[in-house]
């Protein structure tokens, strides 16, 4: 993974020690919490309803042992012993002290972590494949894109007063598992015709209130034009976003309204002004970066199946897991480990100090020693030797991380809600672990197939509800919690928007009415057909009769 | 409102002059831009300095043609969380090339300044007891840069190659 150079670490040191002066500016009354806000937030401490939750970038979703080990630490020292992975593969703490925050922020820095721009008006943590580098199915990695975009877009002078947040996510395969399509650029690397690597350029999707699929504004952009292409569009972005109401601030609006042929037009003619300037990406530079992202000293030996085959077959529970849990590698004798942090009836996303320093130890017993956070908001061991599964799977049971979900109902991405969030409707947590709870039986899950719920607690869509399959949101009605159901979202390559079915329910009604169209969905589905499939064939229709008029 | 130049605290000469107010006799003076765009041969006619200052929603691009004629620039911040004139600033200086002076009005902090000289401000007009103080701060914040801007700090990536 990338290791920051003496320029990298005075950058992060600098901004740890900035911060402690503004908060004691804040402290001793200098600061209005009015010009406070704007600075703790670029640093990724919010203000929720019970106490102030902080941020941590976690870049692209890589992770170090040595870095998950000081997030153990700081959960165990200045938090409640636990930390939730969010839908940006960062990282929240929920109960932190503004006093506290001066320390904590040294603590991170000594482990090149920080907080810097994970919230605020600026340009977010860049987002990435989770399985980046080991894909079977990957043309190019997309972290080398990643770790060059976080640079550049790392206190920038120009951009730190945007019009509203801005997200970037990078794929390098043809799956997406990046959701690049729903993102304010979303950068897709392929190669052409010539066989030449370069980003296909997608501008103005997200989620929110308003949500938009992004559009391509560009089909093929060399890497070395990356950063003066995404400079010419933060620009016109900054000087023409709204910013009479922040809820038509986000660039999909002004794509939207401007429409795409000027909105490129105006990028287009800034870019041929900046293209060839600074911001041009020398080789050396991008190869510079691309060594960070080596691969490890895989062993070479040819895998012996006969191990793996072996406990699959002595282990019946062993082998549901791994069938679910597992994902191809490019190198052979390996295989991608997908870690639940979804366990049925508890708040996806969650993990304990206790099970982070596990999960420390077998990323350095098992996978070269990194792991990755993913967007669903579950765990990711990149390289693990296949014969060596097993043993891995023997820790992950004791420390009640076995969970076989994986791209299953009971997996699903949920936001805070209004256990802490100031800005909920409802509460979505529960929920999510009502669900989880309903649907826990494995066999049950395998017959349903792959399908994905999406919750948020309020239009504001951080559970990205707009692109699950499933997607529910919570939203107020005449002071009581009501949820509304949405199916057909995607957030791949087919990246679509879900629609709402009908009027909604109560917290028990809308599990009950998963359950109805989960059951539709047997049905009515051809053999082997997924839930998306389904339902684009047949549209809303035979779901909203199954679940608005058929018996109770 | 003290203002800040190089670092030090500056004797303003300059004047701003309301929309409707009558141009000063004597001194440099800075106009709004509908003043200017009015007045324009008359302002330039003026054997003083003549500036323009532009609100946020305003484009540098309008005064593209006429930065010959003009020795500052003044660009609002209506509040500090309108960042319009970052752009604005980096278009003039590095865009048109403009050399006059670029002077951040309004919501000025301490905590923007750095960001301010950076996009090619280089005069301040700050509500603050000590400016000399509030720059020193300001610009010890920080002496590493990834982006390239027309302030001639030499990026990281400079830094890295060299």
């Amino acid at each position: 993974m990338y290791r920051y150079d003496e320029f990298d670490q005075a950058l992060v040191t600098q901004r740890a020690k900035q911060f402690a002066r503004q908060v004691e500016r804040r402290l001793s009354g200098e600061l209005s919490e009015e010009q406070f806000l704007p600075l703790r937030l670029k640093n990724g401490l919010y203000l929720q309803l019970h106490a102030y939750m902080l941020r941590i970038n976690i870049p692209y979703g890589v992770l170090s042992t040595k870095q998950l080990r000081k997030l153990a630490h700081i959960a165990r020292t200045y938090d409640k012993d636990y930390g939730h992975w969010t839908t940006r593969q960062n990282m929240q703490f929920n109960w932190i002290r503004l006093e506290d925050m001066p320390e904590i922020l040294l603590e991170l820095a000594s482990v090149e972590m920080h907080g810097i721009q994970s919230s605020g008006n600026c340009i977010r943590n860049t987002t990435a494949d989770e399985y980046a580098g080991v894909a079977a199915d990957e043309v190019e990695d997309p972290r080398v894109y990643c770790e060059i975009i976080r640079q550049w877009s790392s206190l920038h002078p120009e951009f730190s007063y945007l019009p509203r947040k801005f997200k970037i996510s990078v794929t390098g395969s043809p799956h997406d598992r990046a959701a690049v399509k729903v993102h304010d650029i979303g950068l897709r690397l392929y190669r052409n015709a010539a066989g030449e690597s370069g980003f296909e350029v997608f501008v103005g999707g997200g989620l929110g209130r308003t949500p938009f699929v992004g559009k391509s504004i560009r089909e093929f952009l060399p890497p070395e034009h990356l950063l003066s292409y995404c400079e010419a569009i933060l620009r016109i972005y900054n000087q023409l976003g709204r910013r009479d109401n922040k809820y038509k601030a986000r660039i999909k609006i002004l794509v939207h309204e401007m429409g795409l042929e000027e909105f490129s037009q105006r990028v287009e003619e800034e870019w041929e002004r900046i293209r060839e300037s600074a911001l041009a990406l020398p080789q050396d530079e991008i190869e510079r970066i691309r060594d960070y992202f080596a691969p490890p000293p895989y062993d070479e030996q040819p895998e012996d199946e006969a191990i793996f085959n072996r406990h699959r077959e002595e282990n019946p529970d062993f082998a549901i897991w791994a069938e679910q849990q597992l994902a191809a590698h490019k190198q052979p004798g390996y295989a991608i480990v997908n870690v639940s942090c979804s366990p049925a009836g508890r708040p996806p996303g969650d993990i304990s100090s206790g099970q982070m320093e596990v999960m420390a130890d077998l990323a350095d017993e098992y996978s070269f020693g990194e792991l990755r956070v993913t967007h669903n908001q579950n765990l990711v061991l990149t390289d693990v030797r296949k014969e060596q599964v097993f043993p891995l799977w023997q820790r992950l049971v004791a420390t009640g991380l076995a969970t076989a979900n994986h791209g299953l109902i009971s997996d699903t991405i949920c936001c805070p809600g209004l256990d802490y969030c100031s800005l909920a409707n409802a509460r979505s947590i529960p929920l999510a672990e009502k669900i989880s709870t309903r649907f826990s039986d494995h066999d049950r899950q395998k017959e349903i197939g792959e399908i994905y719920i999406n919750m948020s607690g309020c239009i504001n869509a951080c559970g990205h509800h707009h692109v699950g399959n499933i997607g529910i949101v919570g939203v107020d009605k005449k002071n009581s919690e009501l949820y509304q159901l949405m199916l057909g979202g995607s957030a791949e390559e087919d990246a679509s928007l879900a629609k709402i079915l009908g009027p909604g329910f109560d917290e028990d009604g809308i599990v009950n009415a998963i359950e109805k169209v989960v059951e539709a969905y047997i049905a009515l589905r051809d053999d082997g057909e997924r839930f998306i499939e389904t339902y684009r064939r047949l549209g809303p229709k035979p779901f909203k009769e199954a679940v608005y008029s058929a018996p109770s | 409102m003290p203002l800040l130049k190089e670092g030090k605290r500056a004797e303003d000469p300059w004047q701003r002059v309301e929309a409707d107010a009558p141009l000063p006799k004597t001194g440099p003076a800075y106009v709004e831009l509908e003043r200017w765009q009015q007045d324009r041969e008359v302002l330039i006619a003026r054997v003083e300095p003549v500036g323009v200052l532009l609100k946020s929603d305003e484009h540098a691009e309008e005064l593209a043609n006429d930065l010959g004629h003009l020795d500052l620039i003044a660009l609002d911040f209506p509040g500090f969380k309108d960042g319009r004139a970052y752009s604005n600033a980096r278009m003039l200086r590095e865009k048109y090339a403009f050399t006059g002076e670029l002077r951040a009005v309004g919501d000025v902090l301490l905590e923007h300044l750095l960001f301010m000289h950076r996009c090619g401000f280089d005069a301040f007009e700050i509500d603050s007891d000590d400016p000399e103080e509030d720059w020193q701060t300001a610009v010890a914040d920080f002496d590493v840069w990834y982006q390239p801007t027309a302030d001639g700090r030499p990026t990281i990536l400079q830094r890295r190659h060299r």
